[in-house]
């Protein structure tokens, strides 16, 4: 009843996807652009049809249910721009007048904050209270399913947890989120589950704490050391006890290690062993950034 | 995971309220509908464009092309006796010059004709007979001189003015304008929110609710008719007002004549709109459609003026049908029974444009 099947081959976006979202999670998908994250979307929100595969959500299905399938989700797409024009009242009742139920639009503008700006004109509102106002249009038709296609980019922090706190709050309430993101703390943060993709594909699928376990690193620690006149020897390191990759990019070091206070004082003593001295030192629990450089050898946002 | 500080979402149950039975203005189509409204409203240029700029070109022209009384022509000659005879004719304003000064008013255009004695008693004219004035004159001057010599005219004639409202310029103009404005309103209306719309992508987002999409556009037709009362009356009301053009036909009549015009224009606007993602595609497709018109289908002179060859495609057009008719109901008090082919013709575009567009139209 509840669970989002989907099989579908789409040659240039999306490539034989597979997925389950179960009621009531947050379910990420991270990749980098052109992963085919929104081309996942725009199928589960019959915006595009898949060239093959089958899309089932709320036991329903675009070719037999789509108008009921419309009344219960809420969508925010990643783009739109909504009419300067208009106030955020006159949006949201907009919006309000095409679902059958849901709170009223006083009640949805309050729900993303933005009483005081109910008279304001859309074209006056920040990049924040816009990105709240495409909330309150998706949510206004009181979804069971909510899609989110990057909700947060681009703006500034505190904005991006007031979103947070929004979809937290949403969730809260029993329902299912499908969200994309290129942001790991996002994602680390909001999603119960994530599949993570690159080239129309998913390359790994689980919690947060799954997918970081799976790479079996605890901890990287990055440092730069040495100079063009007298490089690093990697070879050593890789023979140290507790690390399991290092890697050299742009002059710094990455050491992807599973006990940390082991590997740091051995690191130390290697590079008194070679005569070099450390410039740079810094470490950090294996983060999801992690997982997908372990996977591809690129990072998230290197597109 | 942290601590919610938003005031609680109302919880599904509650929310899903049954469905209400909403007052028609919270039905999708009033709120488009009205939404459309306001954009337009609040649009300066917008405004400007449709109520205001045909009020001043009809101002304008209406001015620039007003009948005045004829005009008294200026003429000159050399001697007392000459003067005296054309002085008769009260339309010539005759002046006595000495030979040099009264060549050099001639070729300055000074003067529209020189009347100079010949030998023998006989009169010579010198004009440009290329200029309508200099022949104007050389017949009243003509006349002048053979009255004064004692001709008599064999046939008794008097004048009888014509000056009636309706067979000015402006009363031709007006409809004219009322049928550029129609057309230009509709096409820039429907094509440019549309495009925007898709554009921006809102079009897209209004997709992915359970709005009917007959009622989005439906919706654009509905705001042109609410805009069109408006348009329409401040036009005809300037021209009555200001110029005293007359509507001879039923209001009634002039108003469903308006509705068909602007309902074909806007779905000939939703055709060109149907697949264009940007406005500067749109509006050279929207130039390309309206400019010929413009030109053929008589907004400022009559149609009639091109070949007959190409006649049956000038009306055809569905500016030349809305502006024919127009006029035949201001100007000659014409029935809509009168009007059948020039409503066909509205028609048929409205029906054809409208069709086509629906098949066409890209939704994102």
């Amino acid at each position: 009843m509840r669970n989002l099947r989907k099989a579908y081959k789409d040659v240039l976006a999306v490539d034989g996807l597979e997925l389950e979202v179960r009621a009531g999670e947050c379910f990420g998908l991270l990749g980098p652009n052109g992963a085919g994250k929104t081309t996942t979307m725009e199928i589960c929100e019959g915006l595009v049809s898949a060239d093959s595969g089958e899309v089932e959500m709320l036991g329903l299905r675009w070719d037999s249910a789509a108008g009921q399938l419309r009344q219960r989700l809420g969508v925010q797409l990643q783009d739109t721009q909504l009419a300067d024009k208009l106030t955020v009242l006159e949006t949201v009742r907009l919006f309000r007048s095409f679902y059958h139920a849901g709170p009223t639009p006083a009640e949805v503008i309050a729900l993303v904050q933005l009483e005081e700006k109910g008279k304001s004109r859309v074209g006056n509102l920040s990049g924040g209270q816009k990105q709240r106002l495409a909330m309150a249009c998706a949510l206004v038709g009181d979804p069971d399913f909510l899609f989110l296609d990057e909700p947060t980019t681009g703006l500034d922090p505190q904005a991006r947890r007031q979103l947070w706190d929004l979809i937290e709050e949403f969730k809260a309430s029993g329902r299912t989120i499908l969200l994309t993101t290129h942001y790991m703390d996002e994602a680390e943060r909001l999603c119960d589950r994530i599949a993570i993709m690159d080239h129309g594909k998913v390359i790994a699928l689980g919690t947060p704490r799954e997918l970081i376990a799976s790479i079996g690193v605890e901890h990287v620690v990055e440092f730069s050391a040495g100079g063009p006149a007298k490089p690093l020897a990697l070879s050593p390191l890789r023979q140290m006890d507790g690390v399991r990759d290092v890697r050299s990019e742009n002059g710094s070091v990455q050491m992807q290690v599973t006990e940390l206070h082991r590997a740091v004082p051995a690191l130390l003593d290697e590079l008194s062993r070679q005569g070099l001295t450390l410039t740079e030192l810094r470490t950090h629990s294996a983060s999801l950034e992690d997982v997908f450089v372990t996977l591809t050898g690129r990072h998230l946002r290197d597109e | 995971m942290s601590e919610i500080t938003i005031p609680d979402l109302p919880s599904s149950q509650a929310a899903r309220k049954s469905p209400h039975a909403s007052t028609w203005t919270e039905r999708p189509l009033a709120q488009l509908t009205l939404v459309r409204f306001l954009e337009f409203t609040r649009e300066p240029e917008a405004l400007f464009w449709v109520f205001v700029f045909p009020i001043l070109l009809a101002a304008g022209l209406g001015i620039a092309f007003r009948n005045r009384p004829a005009d008294v022509l200026k003429i000159a000659t050399v001697t007392p006796q000459l003067a005296q005879s054309l002085r008769q004719e009260k339309l010539l304003d005759v002046a006595e010059l000495p030979a040099a000064a009264a060549e050099e008013a001639l070729r300055n255009g000074k003067i529209a004709l020189l009347a100079v004695p010949a030998p023998e008693g006989g009169v010579v004219y010198r004009y440009d007979d290329t200029n309508p004035e200099g022949r104007t004159a050389r017949m009243l001057a003509d006349r002048a001189v053979q009255r004064a010599a004692g001709r008599i005219d064999p046939v008794a004639s008097s004048d009888h003015f014509m000056r009636e409202p309706g067979s000015r310029y402006i009363d031709f103009l007006i409809p004219g304008l009322l049928g550029m404005n129609l057309m230009g309103s509709a096409i820039w209306g429907m094509g440019f929110a549309i495009v925007d719309a898709r554009r921006k992508k809102l079009m897209k987002r209004l997709v992915a609710t359970p709005m009917p999409r007959h009622s989005y556009l439906l919706s654009f037709l509905l705001s042109r008719l609410l805009l069109l009362v408006v348009e329409v009356g401040v036009l005809l009301g300037f021209g009555a007002v200001v110029f005293g053009v007359p509507v001879r036909g039923s209001l009634l009549d002039l108003g469903l004549l308006c509705v068909l015009g602007s309902l074909s224009f806007s779905a000939l606007g939703l055709l060109i709109a149907s697949r264009a993602r940007t406005i500067e595609a749109a509006s050279g497709l929207m130039n390309t459609v309206m400019m010929p018109m413009w030109i053929v289908s008589g907004v400022f002179f009559s149609a009639q003026r091109f070949p007959e060859l190409v006649q049956p495609i000038i009306k055809a057009l569905p500016l030349t049908a809305a502006i024919d008719a127009l006029r035949m109901n201001m100007l000659q008090g014409a029935s809509l029974a009168h009007l059948a082919p020039q409503m066909g013709v509205l028609a048929g575009w409205l029906i054809v444009c409208f069709g086509l567009a629906l098949k066409l139209f890209r939704w994102r």
